[in-house]
């Protein structure tokens, strides 16, 4: 099956329609001389690497072109990562390696739209552009806009990574293909063990080949670390299915949270001030928003995390709405400031783009283990709203609605997205933002009866009164202030009545959020697999796999972690058994047992990648027997 | 409610809280200081912003019929920034304390000097931790005792005037929390000036540490104790004002002389407040064998950070354009689904 282009199937995304299969496709093109073939029939015949999740394809396909005029000589061999029961596999090129212009040409076609290209640009040269009958050189011409380009020379590097091993040009340039493999495998988070360890059995009488092909892998591999490349790029294919008509593009997590942010700030009427300080897998947020400056976004990189939020905190008491960003260690410095947000009942939007932990952890990869630092973090009776993000396309909505909660309820709200939805890509819907209801920020300007402690009578929230507002001058503070004057306060009966009024206002949110709805499935039953964040692709073709085998299972996946939606417990009630998936621990769980007292049972993977499908169906039908 | 700017009095600028602070702190004069320039501004009272951070200076804002934050401990420098860039109309104050600013907060007070952000950044330097009841703090003298140095402090202290010079602050004054005619001009420079602007104001405690400042402050003696620097005239002090401030050219540091004893009047040195290095030289002057210096030490203003920052954003939309969502959302490669 061929990809297609322009105006037929193609991936489209509402979240209800895409599926996600970890499986991924690459296909290394070039000259012969590129080692291509050699390489190919290595892996077709070595049996050894089953069980690691690497195997090549099990055909070459017919789609391989023999060599047609100039790009005589083509070669290409394919491989694909990824669990057993692939039924879409072979469909598309997820990964294209053209170490050509002649291989780019012949294969570009086959690459699914996003899909990652990687070339050696030092073979783009006018004569080998000439030999490929470009006009023009495609690395420069935007004609590759579609597509994730890597621009690499891997030729000088291959050779300065086999310079030991005294092969001469020709053989030195044949490990180019290993390079670019340990690139490749470093980019899908594979092991490369179980390719050094094919390489050595099979040159065995050939040690120094072996070495230098192992060392050309293991150079390649080192490059995706040093460059800072994301790691756990897993790919979502969607097979040819129903969806919505309409024009899409595609988007990665940290690009749908900064339009998303935009979009709210526009949908409240107010100026954004996004305060953050750099740090892994985060800091593309900064860098999306601060190349708007088209946009009422102002964007500021702080001496260290704690400034960032601070500033942030001071731009909302003035008026515009802050917004800051870190990863998990960087949430944690900002706890203090977030808690006297809190007790001032100012906007805030924190956005946890979370990462493997504890500490320094694994800072590029995936994990979903900052839930209880959101939920529960803080010192003193300090709630505050979370809510998370469950696919790339899925930041632009839950951006928007951060902003609406924080604004409305003058509250710190935290957004829980990770390093995989940040950098992972995906088909999108491209929305009209006339479609969204605006939530307009009211700011006061009657002083009569003003105090700063002024409340919404049913949102609860507190009056948003700012600095340069004639006749509204008051000091607001983190110690605790009187219910009735907002003047510092250490009146028992006054700490117990703030502390009611705080958590009343956030639980009030639950009122204010969409029901929980079944992702797929029946609305109750023998079991509810409940899920959020980016474990949604799993879970959801892991469920939908069962029911095709006719089990009783459902998909809930929760956007609103706190407070929870109304009628979640309810819900999870109508269920026997509700297990739920996380790359943590046990949190989502935690909080379901303690607030909804149901046996909530998890299923929890803390490796640094994501769930395989295959743990999902294994865990269903354990629960199930 | 709506004054006109130049019919405000002190009253407008005194809120209803009971001011708290220990009788006799140096607090008090300095809030009486500030309250009676407020008019002198001629600003709107709504366009006031007092963020304080935590200790006993930063009651301050309590008391002030502005716009105030009480923070946390350390961040107002960060909080402040924030309030200037979501409207830099505003006039932000900072008010802030040895500890505060210097100690946990030293990392954002130096960086709000080193952006020139358009703060009045006011160090109340008490030398002590007063509200936490009396530890020494990061401006302590050697050997301060103290409930958490009871053999007396051993690190040295850091000198505010110095850190702010070497964090480039543009305006960088010193003064004294009870001499309101010294203190006012002082702050009402600061006022004026666009950019960050610093000011430490010796203050004394009476509780936890009292007296540390008497050299200074005692009428009887201060002469001999504090230079005036003043820009264009020479550094002269004493109770005859014949000693002097003299650069040695051999090892690049101040001497004190005494004129028709080992200097003549040309030998002392003129103040000139846009001299860095001698402003860092005066900074650093402290007994007992230098007096302190006090008055407007460094006043060299640059661009303050919100200007440029707006700047840019100017020239940027005249290139490019207003954003529109709209065309943003359908940009870059796009594809339709019949």
């Amino acid at each position: 099956m061929s990809v297609e282009t322009e105006a037929t199937v193609t991936p489209g995304a509402t979240d209800n329609t895409f599926q996600t299969v970890s499986s991924v496709v690459v296909r290394f093109a070039g000259d012969s001389g590129d080692g291509m073939q050699l390489t190919g029939a290595n892996f077709t015949d070595d049996t050894a690497l089953n069980g690691n999740d690497l195997s090549t394809f099990p055909d070459f396909p017919a789609e391989i072109r023999a060599p047609a005029g100039s790009t005589f000589g083509v070669s290409a061999f394919q491989i694909y990562f990824g669990s057993e029961d692939i039924t879409t596999s072979g469909d598309a090129i997820d990964v294209l390696v053209a170490m050509n212009p002649a291989a780019l040409v012949t294969n570009l076609k086959e690459v699914v739209k996003g899909g990652l290209i990687i070339v050696d640009s030092g073979a783009f040269n006018e004569k080998n552009l000439n030999k490929a009958k470009y006009a023009t050189n495609p690395l420069e011409d935007g004609s590759l806009d579609a597509y994730r380009l890597l621009e690499i020379d891997i030729s000088s590097q291959v050779l300065a990574a086999v310079e030991e091993f005294n092969l001469g040009h020709k053989m030195a340039m044949r490990c180019k293909n290993m390079w670019t493999l340990g690139l490749v495998l470093w980019l899908f988070d594979r092991d490369k063990q179980a390719t050094v360890d094919n390489l050595q059995k099979k040159f065995a009488n050939k040690p120094e080949i072996a070495n230098a092909n192992i060392a050309a892998l293991n150079a390649g591999h080192a490059y995706g670390e040093t460059a800072e490349l994301p790691t756990g790029v897993e790919v979502y294919k969607v097979p040819p299915a129903k969806v919505a008509p309409g024009l899409y593009r595609d988007i990665n997590g940290t690009t749908g949270l900064a339009w998303g942010l935009i979009a709210g700030g526009q949908l409240a009427g107010i100026d954004l001030l996004f305060a953050s300080y750099p740090i892994t897998p985060a800091s593309s947020l900064l860098h999306a928003l601060a190349a708007r400056k088209e946009f009422d976004v102002t964007t500021f990189q702080a001496e260290d995390e704690i400034a960032a939020v601070c500033a942030a905190i001071g731009a909302s008491f003035a008026g515009s709405l802050g917004i800051t960003s870190s990863a998990g260690p960087g949430i944690a410095l900002k706890t203090e400031a977030i808690s006297l947000a809190c007790s001032a009942e100012l906007p805030l939007v924190v956005v946890n783009t979370q990462r493997g932990g504890p500490s320094t952890g694994l800072p590029t990869k995936t994990e979903q283990s900052d839930l209880l630092q959101a939920v529960y973090g803080r010192h003193g009776d300090t709630p505050l709203p979370v809510i998370s993000t469950s696919s790339p396309g899925d930041c632009f909505e839950v951006a928007i609605e951060a902003v609406r909660i924080a604004t409305k309820y003058m509250t710190p709200v935290m957004l829980l997205s990770d390093g995989y939805i940040a950098n992972a890509s995906e088909p999108w819907l491209i929305p009209d933002i006339k479609d969204f209801a605006p939530f307009p920020v009211e700011f006061r300007t009657d002083p009569d009866g003003f105090t700063p402690s002024v409340r919404n009578a049913e949102t609860l929230a507190r009056v948003w009164a700012k600095p340069g507002t004639p006749g509204l001058e008051h000091r607001i503070g983190g110690i605790e202030k009187s219910y009735e004057t907002g003047d510092i306060s250490y009146d028992p009966a006054n700490h117990q009545k703030m502390t009611d009024t705080r958590k009343g206002k956030v639980d009030g949110i639950s009122r204010d959020i969409p029901e929980q709805e079944v992702i797929l499935g029946e609305n109750s039953g023998k079991l509810a697999v409940v899920g959020w964040g980016s474990t949604y692709g799993a879970i959801h073709q892991g469920v939908k796999r069962c029911r095709q085998e006719g089990l009783d299972v459902s998909h809930i996946h929760i956007r609103h972690l706190w407070p929870f939606p109304a009628n979640l417990e309810t819900l999870l009630a109508g269920f026997d058994a509700v297990l739920v998936p996380e790359m943590n621990t046990g949190q989502l769980v935690k909080i379901l047992r303690s607030e909804l007292l149901i046996d909530a049972r998890g299923l929890n993977k803390v490796s640094g990648q994501p769930f395989k499908i295959q743990e999902i169906v294994d865990a269903i039908k354990a629960e199930l027997s | 409610m709506n004054q006109a700017v130049d019919k405000l009095t002190i009253d407008d600028f005194s809120s209803d809280q009971e001011v708290r602070w220990c009788p006799g702190c140096g607090d008090y004069a300095i809030l009486k200081t500030i309250q009676k320039l407020m008019p002198e501004l001629e600003r709107p009272r709504e366009s006031q912003v007092f963020i304080s951070g935590i200790g006993c200076s930063s009651r301050f804002p309590y008391y002030m019929d502005t716009y105030g934050f009480h923070t946390i401990h350390g961040r107002a420098p960060s909080i402040a920034t924030g309030v200037k860039l979501a409207n830099p109309a505003l006039d932000v104050w900072v008010i802030t304390g040895d500890g505060d600013a210097l100690s946990i907060g030293g990392n954002h007070t130096m960086h709000a000097l080193r952006r020139n952000v358009d703060l009045n950044i006011l160090l109340f330097n008490n030398e002590i931790y007063g509200l936490t009841k009396g530890q020494y703090s990061p401006t302590s003298k050697v050997g301060t005792r103290s409930p958490s140095t009871p053999e007396g402090s051993i690190d040295r202290p850091l000198s505010p005037c110095g850190i702010a010079l070497g964090a480039g602050a543009p305006f960088v004054a010193r003064s004294i929390d009870t001499e309101m005619k010294h203190l006012s001009p002082v702050i009402k420079a600061a006022h004026a000036h666009n950019g960050a602007s610093f000011v430490e104001i010796l203050q004394n405690c009476p509780i936890y540490n009292d007296g540390v400042f008497d050299n200074v402050k005692n009428k009887k003696i201060a002469a001999d104790f504090k230079v005036e620097a003043i820009h264009g005239e020479a550094l002269l002090f004493g109770k005859e004002k014949n000693k002097g401030i003299r650069l040695n050219r051999d090892t690049l540091s101040l001497e004190v002389v005494t004129i028709g004893e080992n200097a003549e009047p040309s030998d002392i040195l003129i103040h000139d407040q846009t001299n860095l290095t001698q402003a860092q030289l005066l900074a650093a002057m402290g007994g007992p064998e230098f007096p302190i210096a006090v008055g407007i030490l460094y006043h060299n203003p640059a661009t303050a950070y919100v200007t440029d920052l707006e700047n840019q954003r100017l020239s940027l939309r005249e290139a490019r354009g207003n954003g529109d969502l709209g065309k943003l959302l359908n940009s870059g490669h796009t594809w339709t689904v019949n």
